[in-house]
């Protein structure tokens, strides 16, 4: 092996990790008062990682070039994409937090640098070919994804979020590293290739249960049923730029993990697991469109809503073929741009005093008062519904013809009538913003680069993004072809 | 002979302490089972021949258990007169229990020195070359093969120590820290003085 290409292919790791030790440095020395000029730091170290695996991804790099560290980290196309998902919506989280901290004057100078550290863990999951490579970078992600939720620490809602996170979060990882062991001590290796080679000749029992508790730590990061228990009280209780992080960059990274892991590691037995993925996609998509129907405060109902879409995206890998991975990562692009709508939408809605709104109930008639956010929310939830004009309804489109091609017909069956289900409370939420008595409590001014993130992502899920699908299609095949090919 | 004596000894200690652990209503007695469930995990590395692994149970997690009590020791209410009552009529118990340690210790380093037992079949990827201690093997792997990982997972400590600070660390406006420069300024007659006034003659100020 050769280090110095190691080194290389790692670059946008060690951009990362000397960007978050400086910044630590200079928030030693500047304080809190730097913390404005720490974020845009921080959002430019992490547009520079972008640019850096971009080139990987236009050209759809593959095989052992881009293997690093005796295989134990990828970066391929595959990474690549999901690198610059998650490398983007981390950026975009930081460009949101400031106004809302300073409103609690929590803004500190930990939380860019606790995000840049995050990401770096998330690129590292993304980028896996070795059980441990799989478990550090989601520890180091999950490690301060629970500082993050409890960053409001005088908020009670907030130091709840983190702590029930935390406490579920090592419990979860536990699990996981419980299945890890059992799979190392039935396959011998830990190594991605390895594993796969030691079971063509079929699974033993042990190695089964392995599966099973990997899959069960996996479904806990990406909230799939029935381990979502988690989720709504972590994003009602975490701060609102929080939870977009928590709603975006993570998804990303637990569903590029659970794909190399899946397809990779366990490729070759792919019955073994195909049962279970097909369950929790069924579950996570009617658990998610029942729940959200009695939710009266929208960060909960962006929880139980982002649950239904982790069902949506499921179904793409229960197919086990290219067409549905692809179609996963089609649907994770489109899911991550409404989720940064929604949530950005969420943040511009402001009381008179300035208080943050969250009760969908006072949110009556906002199409009178802000008829631009109230537009802007409306299509989040109709896009989330997976209403035709919308780029919403393409992720849906293109991951059931991919559970149709692999004949899985009831799957595809029953996905769709429980988005029709699920279709019924994003509506409501139109109905109260547009044909309720105004209740006249969102007056607040929104910060401007608020209303600029929310133009940009409606304009992305408007109709105007059937434009793009075409390129994201190929990039996302691209991706997927390295995925298949890492093995 | 003796290692599977010993093994099932292990084994059987571990799950039994480790079921304790769970199963005890007081937190302090879950954690000394904690620290029994670790002892007998490390007899049982002994003798699987990872006497490193087996040392750094001991060490890390005894040690930390023991890092922890001096914290509940210090941070709570504890009556130690009353801690010590139970002292004699607990003595032979403890007395029992360091006994069997004692002997689990013999019996694992007669095992030991009986040579590793056989776990399976290891692959030739997972073997560890021969004539080289296993301190040695996991050190320059660490810093070989795996050097990206141990970076890594130097990043998560660091993580957890930015988190610990920024969960716990606090300006408190009620303290009063001391401020050397305004002490080193004070001088003598700005003062304030003792004096000893005589009756019925006043003091000059």
């Amino acid at each position: 092996m050769d280090w110095s290409q190691s080194l290389r292919l790692i670059a946008p790791e060690e951009t990362l990790s000397i960007a978050g030790l400086v910044l630590l440095l200079v928030a030693a020395w500047g304080g809190d008062k730097a913390s404005r000029l720490i974020s845009i730091l921080s959002v430019a170290a992490l547009v520079a990682a972008m640019a850096l695996v971009a080139p990987a991804l236009c050209g759809g790099a593959m095989g052992p070039d881009t293997s690093a560290f005796f295989g134990q980290f990828h970066a391929d196309a595959f990474s690549s994409f999901a690198k610059i998902l998650i490398y983007g919506s981390a950026a975009i989280t930081l460009v949101l937090a400031p106004s809302y901290f300073e409103r609690f004057n929590s803004m500190r100078a930990e939380y860019p640098i606790l995000v840049i550290f995050a990401s770096i863990g998330m690129g590292m999951m993304v980028s896996a070919g070795d059980l441990l490579t799989l478990y550090i970078g989601l520890e180091m992600m999950s490690l301060a994804s629970y500082v993050l939720a409890a960053f409001l620490r005088n908020d009670g809602r907030s130091a709840e979020a983190g702590l029930k996170y935390f406490v579920l979060g090592a419990l979860a990882s536990g699990i996981l590293l419980f299945g890890m062991s059992l799979t190392y001590g039935f396959t011998g290796s830990t190594s991605f290739p390895l594993i796969n080679a030691a079971l063509a000749n079929g699974l033993p029992t042990g190695a089964l249960f392995g599966i099973v508790f990997m899959l069960i730590g996996l479904a806990f990061k990406i909230s799939a049923v029935p381990l979502h228990m988690w989720t709504p009280d972590v994003y009602e209780g975490a701060p609102t730029p929080v939870t977009t992080f928590f709603a975006t960059a993570p998804k990303v990274a637990g569903f590029g993990l659970l794909m190399r892991v899946l397809l990779d590691a366990f490729g070759g037995q792919s019955a073994a697991w195909q049962q279970i993925i097909v369950f929790i996609a069924l579950a996570s998509i009617v658990v998610g469109a029942l729940g959200a129907i009695g939710q009266t405060n929208i960060k909960r109902l962006m929880a139980y809503s982002s649950i239904n879409n982790v069902g949506f995206i499921l179904v793409g890998l229960a197919t086990t073929t290219q067409a549905g991975a692809t179609g996963m990562l089609v649907y994770l692009t489109i899911y991550v741009a409404m989720s940064v709508a929604g949530f950005t939408a969420i943040l511009m809605l402001k009381d008179a005093d300035g208080n943050y709104v969250e009760e969908i109930a006072k949110l009556a008639g906002l199409s009178r008062t802000r008829p631009g956010l109230a537009l802007a929310l409306a299509m989040v939830m109709f896009s989330l519904a997976g209403i035709p004009p919308l780029l919403g309804f393409w992720g849906k489109f293109v991951v059931f013809q991919a559970a149709v091609q692999a004949d899985m017909l009831a799957l595809a069956a029953i996905g769709i009538a429980a988005s029709v289900i699920g279709a019924f409370y994003y509506l409501k939420v139109v109905k109260v913003l547009y044909f309720d008595e105004p209740a006249d409590v969102v007056t607040g001014e929104s910060d401007v680069w608020h209303k600029i993130i929310l133009v940009f992502s409606c304009l992305f899920i408007s109709p105007f993004g059937y434009l793009l699908t075409g390129w994201l299609g190929a990039n996302a095949e691209k991706a997927t072809t390295a995925l298949l090919a890492a093995l | 002979m003796i290692h599977i004596i010993a093994f099932y000894l292990f084994a059987v200690m571990t799950v039994g302490s480790g079921a304790i652990t769970i199963l005890s209503r007081n937190p302090v007695h879950s954690v000394l089972w904690l620290i029994l469930a670790f002892f007998n995990a490390a007899g049982l590395m002994v003798l699987a021949g990872a006497e490193f692994i087996a040392m750094l149970l001991v060490i890390v997690y005894v040690g930390a258990v023991a890092v922890l009590f001096l914290f509940v020791v210090m941070m709570l209410d504890i009556d130690f007169a009353e801690l010590r009552a139970g002292f004699v009529r607990y003595f032979p118990l403890g007395a029992l229990v360091a006994v069997v340690l004692l002997a689990e210790m013999v019996l694992g380093i007669g095992a030991y020195h009986a040579g590793g037992i056989q776990l399976g079949t290891p692959s030739g990827t997972a073997s560890t070359a021969a004539g080289v201690s296993n301190t040695a093997a996991i050190g320059a792997l660490l810093y070989s093969r795996y050097l990206f990982l141990f970076e890594a997972a130097g990043i998560i400590l660091l993580v957890a120590m930015i988190g610990a600070i920024v969960l716990t660390h606090r300006q408190r406006g009620d303290t009063r820290g001391q401020k050397i420069s305004k002490q080193n300024a004070r001088r003598p007659d700005e003062a304030t003085v003792n004096v000893k006034p005589e009756v019925g003659k006043g003091v000059t100020l």
